[in-house]
């Protein structure tokens, strides 16, 4: 792809003046988050280009780009890619006054950001070192140092292939989030180099103990470990990272696969290296709560340049910034509408007497009516909230009509164009969208937001949708209440999307809504209940206080009894289906594939097969010994047949005896006092050979006395056994 | 009482194995000489010049105790007041605290390995230990790099010499407070830092190149309550002290005198104050707040916890164990070679120390680094070099000593060579003996003309 424009000069902060073959600085940003977080809003607009304190978050991140003197842009677009397109081709990027050269690659088949920068790979594009990004991010930082620093590795070692801009955020000692709602990220750096040695961004929460490969500390004679730094995800590449993804075509997440990939990778010893920013601001906006928090910070002027009323965005109106961080637009109308901190109001916007509002971002052209509080919440354009409405902490795309006297609890997610009808209360952390809910939402991240062909729930939790503004009547609280909250109310327009299992109690983690006092105190009892007292034990082991039980060892061996259950559940499950007539023959094809399945022996098969017959002699009604072993014994006589396939040799025969004596102690003691019997009755129907039951009793002869109890109980009929066989011998 | 109301206790150790044929039982390890006194002395004369005068000195065996008893009497009636203890051989660390914690009165504790050769003040560890109120503070020193200086034995070929892997140590980012440790077999193995630990922190840096050099200030309390609840416990270095640190977040140990000795803070335990290292980096938008409202009556904190520090030797300082071989060596070359000021000597012009009763036969050369204690003779051309020679020995003509120490009283004949070796009291060697990386126990007789290298040289 050609490069649109000439070079620029002088803009670039970055420029290398000893690169003779100049190359101009590049970047890709991926406009397409690959991940379900935004949900349901997303189904309908692409992540990029919802608005962020009333700017669509992508222009953020090109006007970052620009200002770091970026020459060329890669959008990758995929899904909503021709929203994406349109957007771009009607905005500033594209018009030739601007500095930057913006190209859109379009691809449909990319589910991940591994297969996002193969495709750009196959563009050959990328000529140079460029910057990696995601279309959601907010930065205002220098990157001329980082840069710098890149390429000064780079030609000392060309295995230096990236470097990842992070930032100080202590994540809180309660929930282990930072605030942007992103799980805390343990890395271990080189303090001289800032080499990148370790990065676990999912560390299992159960685990107390960080294990640090002992490598990490070999060449190093110090490391640093942090749990108190950010990942900006803005990346510093060498053309090298996209040959890496070429090659390793299994690399889907940039973080989790390649990354570690890269760290745990010694053969290659490819090298990433991080810088950490100090005073700039950076941040991705993941989820629902660091959209929260950015939004806030760009109040803030944290983000400063990339502030409310700087005029660096063209779309962005001219804003007036009041005290208290009160930002807005010179047409909007309040008359005595208290604003309180920290809100923009976007143009065109009216709102009614008496109305509160507070900590709030509201867009262009909505209409709020009178008594109607705000706080915290994000209501995106032409959004009309009737009287009396009660928001906390929500995000309210366009078009929704809030009709009067709703309330939204916090966490609230309505979708673009829902409709609410009055007095409903929409409890906490509820997102409402007017497309259904896809039934299958693979828990999988990489998955994209899927486009239009979308499988739809057929399920209660769809709420009845009442679209037709026929039933305006005051609606009947008591039937409202038995068709479950859950209802968008009469003439409301939209589904409630239900949570899906054991997602709920994760809910408040990413929400926007503040974290609830109850939680915060259940997680600090939890915290205090749950110490770390695994060390309790290891009072036991005097040789070493630094031995730690190691959680991991819970023993193979649970592992592999569970397993060979499963077995005799499956074995037992396809006999019965023999009982119901399935065909003899089948059934030993079942069981053969079955074993070869679960990697199990023949004598597993017998074991389990002959515990099925016994369980069916169980079942049947029985009120003394003798009536169990008549039932027994006729079920015995029935599948001796099925059971000798299985008996192939005396080992198996062993196996099936060693079995019974684990039914008679564990399974079903009825059969403890039978034992004898049983096994007499086996021999005599041949299922038994004398050989096995010799060799068992002969096996049996060094154990303990409580192993015994059945040798014991046989031993007249093994006396026997032997003199039998001896008289054989004798003829 | 004490001005800095802190007991110390010195484990001498008794008969270290690690340390055969070296020590015996007329010589237990704490009698080792370097530089011709016992090992002990170092420490003893450190407390002196740190004013800790009272001093309970604890030695593995009766006998190995009567002998160090004796040497103490003896040395340094007037200036200190030691009482020996002895406790029964392989108790560990822990046992030997044991056997005297109940004697303890003092609120904190001074522990000191009795082995340890340093010019490290302990009062600037006891004060650090007082500045935090810790339950613990150990002494931190850089790992010392092995092998002798110069070529001769192995380790010298080496172009870059890294120190040896003592400890694998976890700091915050002030360096004050210890948040990991792993010693012995824990060092080859992968590091295991506990979250909960980090979290509070945020930044932990791990270091492999510090060592605990065996001297720890303890708060009594804490000690006395360990020593008794955990009677498993039978090190100090393995047991108690990553067990302290391991707990430092959920402190079970007793807490009288613990959190609130400190008049100035109600409640500002250890994992507070790690919370605030790193609270004063944040610079946190409001907004942050309002987030994690700080109008949220969280319930007090009701987690015990107690502080971890660490004292952190300076790189100038000199600081070494005398707990194997290698190190008896090195400990002897660096305290006549560039730890001098160490040994309490004065050094000639030509930078060793001949004392003025040794006689020297002609063309015979003691070179720089050497020391040569009273009444003993050399013959004619012999050649000393990075050596230590005891008292009354008798040392033939054209033998040749280099980076080796020679203990008292023994007899080299003529034409002997002795390479890195270690040679102990009443040894005999007879003419044309070479050894090399040696080590020959006391009342050793090397006969004539044998060659040895690399070997321990003692009686069946």
């Amino acid at each position: 792809m050609a490069q649109k424009k000439g070079q620029r000069g002088g803009g670039g902060a970055a420029d290398d003046a000893e690169v003779v073959a100049r190359v101009p600085l590049q970047a890709v940003l991926l406009a397409d988050s690959f991940n379900l977080k935004f949900r349901p809003i997303t189904l309908e607009r692409p992540k990029v280009l919802l608005p962020l304190v009333n700017v669509p978050m992508i222009e953020y991140t090109l006007a970052w780009l620009d200002s770091v003197g970026v020459e060329e842009v890669f959008v990758f677009c995929c899904a909503h890619s021709q929203q994406v397109k349109d957007y771009l081709n009607t905005s500033e990027w594209m018009k030739p006054s601007a500095r930057l050269s913006v190209t859109t690659i379009e691809s449909h088949d990319a589910i991940s950001v591994g297969d996002a920068l193969r495709v750009i790979y196959e563009k050959a594009v990328i000529r140079g070192d460029f910057i990696l990004i995601s279309g959601d991010t907010v930065s205002n930082m220098s990157l001329a140092q980082a840069l710098q620093e890149h390429k000064e590795r780079r030609k000392k070692d060309p295995l230096a292939v990236m470097t990842i801009i992070i930032k100080h955020s202590k994540p809180s000692n309660l929930t282990h989030q930072t605030r942007l709602g992103t799980d805390e990220v343990l890395m271990a750096v080189d303090p001289e180099t800032k080499e990148l040695l370790f990065y676990e961004d999912k560390a299992d929460p159960s685990q107390r103990v960080i294990s640090l490969d002992k490598l990490l500390l070999a060449n190093n004679p110090a490391v640093y470990l942090h749990s108190d730094k950010q990942d900006c995800y803005i990346d510093i590449c060498s053309p090298e990272v996209l040959s890496l993804f070429m090659d390793n075509f299994d690399y889907q997440h940039l973080r989790r696969h390649f990354v570690k990939g890269l760290l745990v990778d010694d053969i290659m010893g490819y090298k990433i290296f991080t810088h950490e920013i100090h005073s700039n601001y950076a941040a991705r906006i993941d989820n629902f709560r660091s959209y929260g928090t950015v939004s806030k910070d760009i109040m803030q002027r944290w983000t400063y340049p990339l502030a409310p009323n700087v005029q660096y965005f063209e779309s962005c109106p001219n804003m007036k910034l009041d005290r208290h961080g009160v930002y807005k637009a010179p047409d909007v109308q309040s008359r005595s509408a208290q604003i309180g901190a920290v809100t923009v109001i976007g143009s065109g916007t009216i709102i009614g007497d008496r109305s509160l509002i507070s900590n709030s971002v509201i867009g262009q052209r909505c209409t709020i009516g009178h008594n109607v509080s705000i706080h915290g919440c994000y209501i995106w354009d032409n959004v009309t909230i009737e009287d009396d409405c009660k928001l906390n902490h929500a995000i309210v795309c366009d078009g929704v009509h809030l009709r009067a006297g709703v309330v939204l609890e916090p966490g609230v997610v309505l979708s673009f164009k829902v409709e609410v009808g009055r007095q409903i209360t929409i409890p906490s952390y509820s997102k409402v969208s007017l497309r259904p809910q896809p039934s299958v939402q693979d828990s999988d991240e990489e998955l994209e937001y899927a486009d239009e062909n979308i499988e739809v729930i057929e399920s209660p939790s769809i709420i009845s949708m009442i679209s037709a503004r026929n039933a305006e009547q005051t609606a009947d609280l008591s039937a409202m209440e038995n068709s479950r909250l859950s209802e968008v109310g009469i003439s409301g327009v939209g589904y409630i999307w239900s949570t899906y299992e054991g997602e709920h109690d994760e809910e408040w983690r990413h929400s926007i809504a503040p974290i609830p006092e109850t939680k915060l105190i259940e997680l600090s009892h939890r915290d205090h209940e749950d110490p770390d007292v695994s060390y309790h034990d290891f009072n036991s082991t005097p040789v070493s206080g630094e031995l730690q039980p190691d959680s991991e060892s819970t023993g193979f061996d649970d592992g592999d009894a569970g397993d060979s259950a499963d077995f005799d559940k499956e074995v037992e499950a396809t006999f019965h289906r023999a009982l119901t007539g399935v065909n003899q023959e089948n059934v030993i094809l079942e069981i053969n594939s079955l074993r070869l399945s679960c990697n199990k022996s023949h004598a597993d098969c017998a074991g389990a097969l002959f515990l099925s017959v016994m369980k069916l002699g169980l079942v049947a009604p029985h009120s003394s010994n003798n009536e169990l072993y008549q039932n027994t014994a006729k079920e015995i006589n029935k599948w001796k047949d099925l059971l000798k396939h299985y008996l192939k040799s005396v080992d198996e025969e062993i196996e099936v005896i060693l079995k019974f004596e684990e039914i008679c102690l564990e399974i079903a003691t009825e059969f403890s006092p039978l034992f004898s019997v049983i096994l007499s009755y086996l021999y005599e129907k041949d299922v038994l050979s004398e050989d096995a039951i010799l060799s068992w009793a002969s096996e049996k002869e060094g154990a303990d006395e409580s192993d015994k109890i059945f040798v014991k109980q046989s031993e007249q009929f093994i006396t026997w056994l032997k003199e039998a066989s001896e008289e054989d011998e004798d003829d | 009482m004490a001005r800095m109301d802190f007991e110390v206790v010195v484990l001498a150790g008794g008969a270290s194995r690690s340390l055969s044929p070296l020590v015996s039982q007329e010589v237990p390890k704490a009698l080792l000489p370097v530089a011709n006194r016992p090992v002990l002395s170092y420490v003893l004369e450190l407390l002196e010049a740190g004013n800790l005068k009272d001093l309970i000195v604890v030695v593995e065996g009766e006998d190995a105790a009567l002998l160090v008893g004796g040497w103490i009497s003896g040395a340094y009636v007037d200036r200190l007041h030691v009482e020996v203890a002895s406790v029964p051989e392989g108790v560990g660390t822990a046992g030997a605290l044991r056997a005297v914690a109940s004697y303890l009165t003092a609120n904190d504790v001074l522990i000191i390995s009795g082995d340890l050769v340093t010019d490290v003040p302990p009062g600037a560890v006891a004060a650090t230990h007082r500045k935090h109120g810790a339950a613990v503070t150990a002494l931190l020193c850089p790992a010392p790099v092995s092998g002798p200086s110069d070529s001769g034995t192995s380790g010298g070929k080496e172009k870059a010499k890294k120190p040896v892997r003592c400890n694998i140590v976890g700091l915050d980012p002030t360096r004050q407070y210890l948040l990991h440790m792993a010693t012995g077999a824990e060092v080859d193995k992968d590091i295991r830092v506990q979250k909960s630990i980090l979290r509070a922190v945020g930044q932990m840096e791990i270091r492999a190149d510090l060592m605990d050099a065996h001297m720890y200030a303890f708060k009594r309390t804490v000690l006395q309550d360990i020593l008794e609840q955990k009677d498993k416990f039978h090190s100090i270095r393995q047991d108690i002290l990553p067990y302290l640190i391991r707990t430092q977040m959920n402190s079970e140990v007793s807490d009288n005198g613990l959190v609130n000795s400190e008049s100035r803070s109600d409640r500002l335990s250890s994992q507070s104050d790690l919370r605030w290292l790193s609270h004063h980096r944040e610079i946190a938008p409001s907004s942050f707040q309002e987030t994690y409202s700080s109008s949220v009556k969280l319930p007090p904190d009701a987690r015990k916890t107690h502080k971890c520090c660490a004292y952190i030797a300076n790189e100038s300082k000199y600081c070494a164990r005398l707990n194997s071989i290698q190190a008896f060596s090195d400990i002897n070359r660096d305290v006549i070679g560039e730890a001098s000021h160490l040994s309490g000597y004065s050094f000639s012009a030509q930078n060793n120390i001949i004392h003025s009763s040794a006689e020297l036969g002609s063309k015979t050369t003691v070179g720089p680094q050497c020391m040569l204690a009273e009444g003993s003779k050399l013959g004619d051309k012999c050649s000393v070099k990075r050596s230590v020679i005891g008292r009354h020995c008798r040392i033939g003509s054209n033998v040749k000593i280099a980076n080796s120490v020679v203990m008292n009283h023994v007899t080299i004949e003529d034409g002997c060579s002795i390479q890195g070796s270690v040679i102990c009291s009443n040894v005999q060697l007879q003419e044309r003996v070479v050894l090399k990386d040696c080590q020959v126990a006391a009342q050793y007789v090397v006969t004539t003309g044998s060659e040895h290298k690399s070997e321990s040289l003692a009686r069946k």
